[in-house]
């Protein structure tokens, strides 16, 4: 078991930049770490060369994620990641291009650019770390925070409707559509990998705790006692299908939710320039 | 005309121009959204960059298409948007993100009246100081205000090698009636025009720092994927790319910013004079108006007045010192643009207290014809 640790440490170690100023930007028991170790794992583990990832964020806590990693990185403005990565993608298609993102961050100001994102089906994996809130600028209320749930601009109750990230993300087009947990670390792991695998737009929500802003306004108490609940009220997809709706009520899926095969927009780009060529030839 | 040169002729848009030089400089990536009086740029790079090899998306707003523009430039391409009033101020906060980063890459504006929606089909020069303020926080811009269809290619082309040289954006001001309107112009050869590439860096990975401090405050810059893994970011940063709060590094990064583009204004600095010589009377104005600034100075010769016509193609940085230099003998200044008073500012902050400004202004949505100009000029003889 040591060894393993060890092991996992040197592997998590190998992707960090050395150079960067630690510590983390984030609280003592935020689940952003945990994504990070399992996004590095689940890198390692296809063996991708370093210089061939690149890995762009928007704003907020979740979005300061690839700063510390030995990639090509891209800290860009609020909800623009995609657009970003989108450029960087299609400009050089041969790149890894991973998305970081936050449920403020990509489907409140960034909604515009998820939705499109998932209908060009660009080869970009997006992992959502949906932490029900804005923990950055202090604990407002975002597209995903729980009906009734209270937030520094929401002191009476949120009276907003939720998005589903993944209903949403199908509905959109995206080919690759999963739901992890930061408490299912190897789930999660499993999933970001079969994310990147995947040809096509690929978006990973990891339910993640915000316990300083979250979990203190709405006594859902600390790090492990939220990351806890994930525990008690996640159901594999697997197991899901087999339940009565009333032994569903108040859980929530996780898994591999939805995967299809259909043309990636660089892909598709480049048989039209194909095409164009083969046409002037014949000229 | 040679024969070599009749097969170059085109008789174009100001808009095609656009594509034209911009393809003459290398453009590879073009990311855009529809917006009227620019949409002939989209329309024409749609067709001209999949048939090269080139890369075209249009995005889902303006926001979306700078931010694409400015990833694919950090992927290593030459990248371009072109947009109207509108649009530009949809795409400010990540202008200020390519100059924060020193992203290098090209926004045409095609300008139209304002505010807001405004004046989608008419001309209009107010966007002026847009270009140089639009984004928040301390930055010096670089834009270019060409006059004819000819300038238009001209000045893409200038947009880009400025923008590799400098590593920041780069604006082009054009109007509606310059984009839509149509002149022969002779396609440059290749090697004609020069064409600049960012500098790449010569250092091993461990050494490279994104945000290098150099002699000319201009770092060499690698791309993604090329084995030099850095991090950008729009957060204020140290010269490895990674956010600061240091004043020291703070300060330094703004200095470098400003200085990079203020020391060496004079590679960037263009003007054109039409009569200065013995002018006592200066028509100052840029763009679609310089061309009826030089038709109202011919009038105001053949009627016998000294006057001649300064036209900034460099719009920013301002061209202060060769335009008080210009000045030195003119007692007094007309400046017209199309809008209630930007570049008359400036010109009122260059000129020494003795010399009379005066602004002539229109902003109906109509050109302003030589005849006015003319007026102006006897009203303030």
């Amino acid at each position: 078991m040591a060894t393993d640790v060890q092991q996992k440490s040197d592997v998590t170690h190998h992707y960090l930049r050395a150079k960067k100023k630690f510590p983390n930007v984030w609280c003592a028991g935020c689940g952003n770490g945990i994504v990070m170790g399992a996004l590095i794992r689940a890198i390692d583990r296809l063996g991708l060369d370093k210089d061939g990832v690149a890995v762009v964020s928007g704003i907020g806590c979740s979005s300061r994620l690839p700063v510390y990693l030995d990639f090509n990185t891209l800290h860009t403005t609020h909800g623009r990641a995609l657009a970003f990565a989108t450029g960087v993608k299609f400009a050089k298609p041969e790149l890894k291009v991973i998305v970081i993102t936050g449920d403020g961050d990509a489907l409140a100001i960034g909604g515009n650019h998820f939705i499109h994102a998932c209908r060009r089906n660009i080869d970009i994996t997006t992992i959502l770390i949906n932490n029900k809130i804005y923990g950055m600028t202090g604990g407002q209320f975002s597209p995903t925070t729980t009906a009734g749930a209270h937030a520094t601009t929401a002191p009476y109750g949120n009276y907003e409707k939720q998005f589903d990230i993944s209903k949403l993300a199908i509905a959109a087009g995206a080919s690759y559509v999963a739901r992890g947990t930061v408490y299912h670390v190897q789930q999660l792991e499993k999933l970001i990998q079969g994310a990147i695998s995947k040809k096509g737009f690929a978006v990973v929500e990891a339910v993640s705790n915000c316990h300083t802003y979250y979990g203190r306004m709405n006594r859902e108490g600390d790090a492990v006692a939220m990351i806890g609940w994930m525990k008690d009220h996640a159901m594999p997809i697997q197991a899901a299908v087999k339940l009565p709706p009333e032994k569903m009520a108040g859980k929530f899926v996780t898994g591999l939710l939805h995967e299809t095969d259909a043309t990636e927009f660089c892909e598709e780009y480049r048989m039209l320039v194909e095409r164009l060529a083969a046409k002037e030839e014949s000229k | 005309m040679t024969n070599n040169k009749q097969n170059r002729a085109r008789l174009l848009q100001g808009n095609e121009a656009c594509v034209q030089g911009a393809l003459y400089a290398g453009l590879n990536f073009f990311a855009g959204y529809p917006i009227t009086p620019s949409t002939e740029i989209a329309e024409g790079l749609s067709r001209e960059l999949p048939k090269i090899g080139g890369k075209f998306i249009q995005m889902e707003d303006e926001i979306g298409s700078i931010a694409a523009v400015i990833g694919a430039s950090n992927a290593g391409s030459k990248a371009m948007t072109a947009t109207s009033g509108p649009g530009f101020s949809l795409m400010q906060e990540n202008i200020g993100y390519a100059y924060m980063t020193e992203t290098p890459c090209v926004i045409v504006d095609v300008q139209r009246g304002g505010p807001s929606t405004g004046l989608p089909t008419k001309i209009s020069q107010s966007d002026i100081m847009q270009a140089r303020w639009g984004t928040h926080g301390d930055y010096t811009a670089i834009t270019l205000a060409p006059s004819s269809v000819k300038e238009c290619f001209e000045q893409t082309v200038r947009a880009f090698n400025l923008s590799e040289r400098f590593r920041t954006p780069v604006t082009v001001l054009t109007d509606e009636v310059l984009g839509h309107m149509r002149e022969m112009m002779i396609i440059p050869e290749p090697g004609e025009l020069e064409v600049r590439h960012r500098i790449k860096p010569d250092v091993p990975a461990d050494w490279y720092k994104h945000f290098e401090l150099t002699a000319n405050f201009v770092s060499p810059m690698a791309a993604f994927g090329e084995g030099y893994r850095y991090n950008v970011s729009g957060l204020t940063h140290d010269q490895a790319g990674f956010p600061t709060n240091v004043a020291a590094e703070i300060k330094e990064k703004l200095d470098k910013l400003k200085l990079k583009i203020e020391r060496f204004s004079d590679e960037i600095v263009n003007l054109r004079t039409e009569m200065m010589d013995d002018a006592k009377i200066a028509v100052i104005s840029c763009g679609t108006v310089a061309r009826a600034a030089i038709q109202a100075v011919k009038i105001a010769r053949e009627n016998r007045l000294k006057v001649g016509a300064i036209q900034p193609l460099t719009l920013w940085p301002f061209p202060d010192a060769q335009i008080r230099e210009l000045l030195a003998n003119v007692r007094k200044v007309v400046v017209a643009e199309l809008n209630m008073g930007q570049v008359v500012h400036e010109i009122r902050r260059i000129v020494p207290d003795h010399t009379e400004v005066y602004f002539l202004g229109r902003y109906d949505g109509e050109v302003m014809p030589p005849q006015q100009i003319f007026e102006k000029i006897k009203e303030v003889k």
